[in-house]
């Protein structure tokens, strides 16, 4: 009985806050636009028994499926997401690894320290710190001011509203979801690796890339989908950072969703979202049992 | 009981260290090691020979571990040099040296197959992809792990992993062949198996083995001589049946096997000393070429298995009477530990020879120890 609870628990919880809002989101999707409350139709009456089910089912239909692939907006915006997506995570790890890498190599006493240093951003709310960002990157911002101040332009640096600023919000924010993950794989390794390495003829570089970087690749892995899958459905940074011109799905759906108030389109762009996630999400979960038994 | 002395009996078939005309494999030359202002290596002078098996004994923090390492080029001597084959190899980085090393946890690559790992050196040195597979197939054919090539190091046991360590740190063919520690990981049995089985390799190979140990039994089967060590200085380098029956000073006695030692005051007698050391009690009898000072301060040490153990009075040179306090049954043999009249106690051996499971002696019985001249030793430190 004990055990069925335990069990039970994360399902209800799961079945409570994913599978039914998913289920609802997935039938306004099916549904049509319409002038009321809630703005869509058809809507479930049970007082009506079959005959109101059998209405309810004949209402709903894939239209607004179809109609994301009729319009290039959404595709674009799609494609657009995934690869700022990838490119912010390619940037994140090539400042997040000698990140991590330096305080795995730190002197014990001091690793604590660090990693204290990694989270401590997050004391801070999230909107503040994307906030702080524009006093950084606007015309007249810090950046431009110690810039022209230094004599290196002359004319201010237009990077706030545009897709480059994007990519310092959220290469700032998620840096720490990457450094963590490696840093766990890099400070389990035993150094006597590397001297084995060197004892059999390897150069420092050669070692690094014999041992440390495949020992380390579960970590870069599951560090790349910790930034990849939330930046895909970004919608704050892109929106406060980036311009008219930054074309991210997350900001698509925000616009669909509460401008047009097209709610059954808005949940048509969301279901295809999720399915675009369950990719890496899927491979993310068979890194993470790999290297599970890659340890056991 | 035997009192002829370990030369006579061991035939001195491989003995390099006795010839003066042979050259060391590797010389250290007054080599100092210091950390801070810790001294791992204090001003250490020692020769090993091409072909030895050479155990470094001491307690942990001897200075052993800083001695491999800087053979292996991991430390480099804060004074002093070392040579191999005549060649100062202080500054050579590990990747340069023909030395290989087996480490304390094998230290294999987790993410390499057997073969990968027994590969990774000679890979290293850009040999070509057919010698590479014909060398690798030979070290899987010398540690027997042929069935185990594809496997990786978590799926096989701890035995073999030791083994693909040690056929990894041959891979190369190194001139020396470091092993920290090597069999520390294995339990008793596996040890004792594996002991002849390291010295087995060692012959085929011909390789020169260097092996830190902290366990004298261990040293004392495989090496060809063993250096015991204490505080960064080598105390005696010597075989094992010299370590053993004519240690240089009361640490070594100590340190290997078991010992009884009586401190006394020496009195020259004809082919060595009687020793003064209580009461009441006869002088005991040691047969010593050392040269003491009419009243020195020294002491006797007494392996336990010299020591006769009797119920009645036997003429020997020494003979004491005692009473047994303690019994340790170890099945091919038992230990007695006797107590003197003046409270002191000497352990005795007896072999269990007969298949009787009642023993000849039991606690607080009446017994006569006896040994000859020849069987004490007399230290003076």
């Amino acid at each position: 009985m004990r055990r069925l609870a335990v069990i039970a628990l994360p399902y209800l919880w799961l079945l409570a806050l994913f599978l039914v809002p998913f289920v609802i989101v997935l039938k306004i999707s099916l549904s049509d636009i319409a002038v009321a409350i809630p703005p869509y139709t058809p809507t479930l009456d049970l007082s009506e028994g079959w005959a109101g089910i059998r209405d309810f089912l004949s209402g709903l239909d894939f239209e607004n499926f179809v109609f994301l692939t009729q319009d290039d907006l959404y595709w674009r915006a799609y494609l657009s997401s995934v690869w700022i997506a990838f490119v912010s995570t390619l940037i994140t790890l090539a400042i997040g690894y000698p990140i991590a890498y330096g305080m795995a190599r730190a002197a014990p006493e001091w690793r604590p320290t660090l990693l204290m240093l990694v989270i401590l951003p997050f004391w801070t709310s999230f909107l503040i710190r994307v906030y702080a960002w524009i006093g950084i990157l606007s015309s007249d911002g810090i950046l431009n001011r110690v810039l022209m101040d230094l004599w290196i332009i002359d004319a201010p640096l237009q990077i706030l509203n545009s897709t480059n600023a994007v990519y310092v919000g959220i290469v700032y924010t998620y840096l720490p979801f990457m450094v963590l993950p490696i840093y766990a794989t890099l400070e389990k390794m035993d150094d006597a690796l590397l001297e084995a390495a060197e004892d059999l003829g390897a150069s420092r570089l050669g070692a690094f890339w014999l041992v440390t970087w495949p020992l380390s690749r579960g970590g870069v892995v599951a560090g790349c989908f910790l930034v990849f899958i939330p930046a895909i459905g970004e919608f704050v940074i892109p929106s406060l950072l980036g311009g008219s011109d930054t074309l991210m799905i997350g900001k698509v759906l925000w616009e669909e969703f509460f401008s047009n108030r097209d709610w059954p389109v808005a949940s048509a762009v969301a279901i295809i979202l999720l399915l675009i996630l369950i990719v890496p999400i899927v491979l993310f979960q068979r890194n993470e049992q790999k290297q599970r038994e890659r340890e056991g | 009981m035997s009192t002829a002395t370990a030369e006579r009996t061991r035939p001195a078939v491989f003995a390099p260290w006795d010839d003066p005309d042979a050259t060391p494999l590797i010389e250290f030359r007054g080599v100092t090691k210091r950390f801070g202002d810790f001294t791992a290596i204090d001003d250490l002078t020692l020769d090993i020979y091409a072909k030895e098996f050479f155990a470094l004994l001491g307690p942990s923090g001897c200075g052993k571990t800083t001695m491999m390492r800087m053979l292996a080029g991991f430390e480099t001597p804060t004074e002093g040099s070392i040579h191999l084959s005549g060649q100062d190899i202080g500054r050579v980085p590990p990747n340069r040296r023909a030395v290989n090393m087996m480490f304390q946890n094998y230290a294999l690559f987790p993410h390499l197959s057997v073969w990968e790992n027994i590969a990774f050196g000679l890979k290293r040195e850009g040999r070509e992809k057919g010698e590479i597979d014909e060398r690798v197939t030979e070290m899987l054919r010398l540690t027997r792990l042929e069935k185990f090539a594809r496997r990786k190091p978590h799926q096989i046991s701890g035995g073999q992993r030791q083994r693909v360590a040690l056929a990894r740190s041959l891979a190369k063919a190194p001139k020396l062949l470091l092993l920290d520690e090597p069999l520390g990981a294995l339990d008793k049995k596996l040890r004792e198996e594996t002991q002849f089985e390291l010295m087995d390799i060692q012959e085929k190979t011909g390789t020169t083995f260097v092996i830190v140990t902290h366990d004298q039994e261990e040293a004392m089967t495989v090496a060809s001589r063993v250096a015991v060590m204490d505080e960064g200085r080598i105390v005696q380098v010597a075989t094992p049946p010299v370590i053993y029956e004519q240690p240089a000073s009361l640490y070594v006695a100590d340190f290997i096997g078991d010992v009884t030692i009586i401190e006394g005051t020496a009195r020259r007698a004809e082919g060595g000393y009687t020793v003064e050391w209580a009461e009441g009690q006869p002088p005991l009898r040691v047969r010593s070429g050392l040269d003491l000072a009419e009243g020195a301060r020294c002491h006797v040490a007494i392996r336990p298995e010299k020591v006769e153990i009797h119920r009645n009075r036997v003429e020997d040179d020494n003979v004491l009477k005692g009473t047994v306090i303690d019994i340790g049954y170890l099945g091919n043999l038992s230990t007695y530990h006797v107590r003197l009249a003046d409270g002191r106690v000497v352990k005795a051996q007896n072999f269990n020879t007969e298949r009787d499971t009642r023993q000849p002696f039991t606690w607080e019985d009446e017994v006569w120890i006896n040994w000859t001249a020849g069987c004490g030793v007399l230290l003076e430190r």
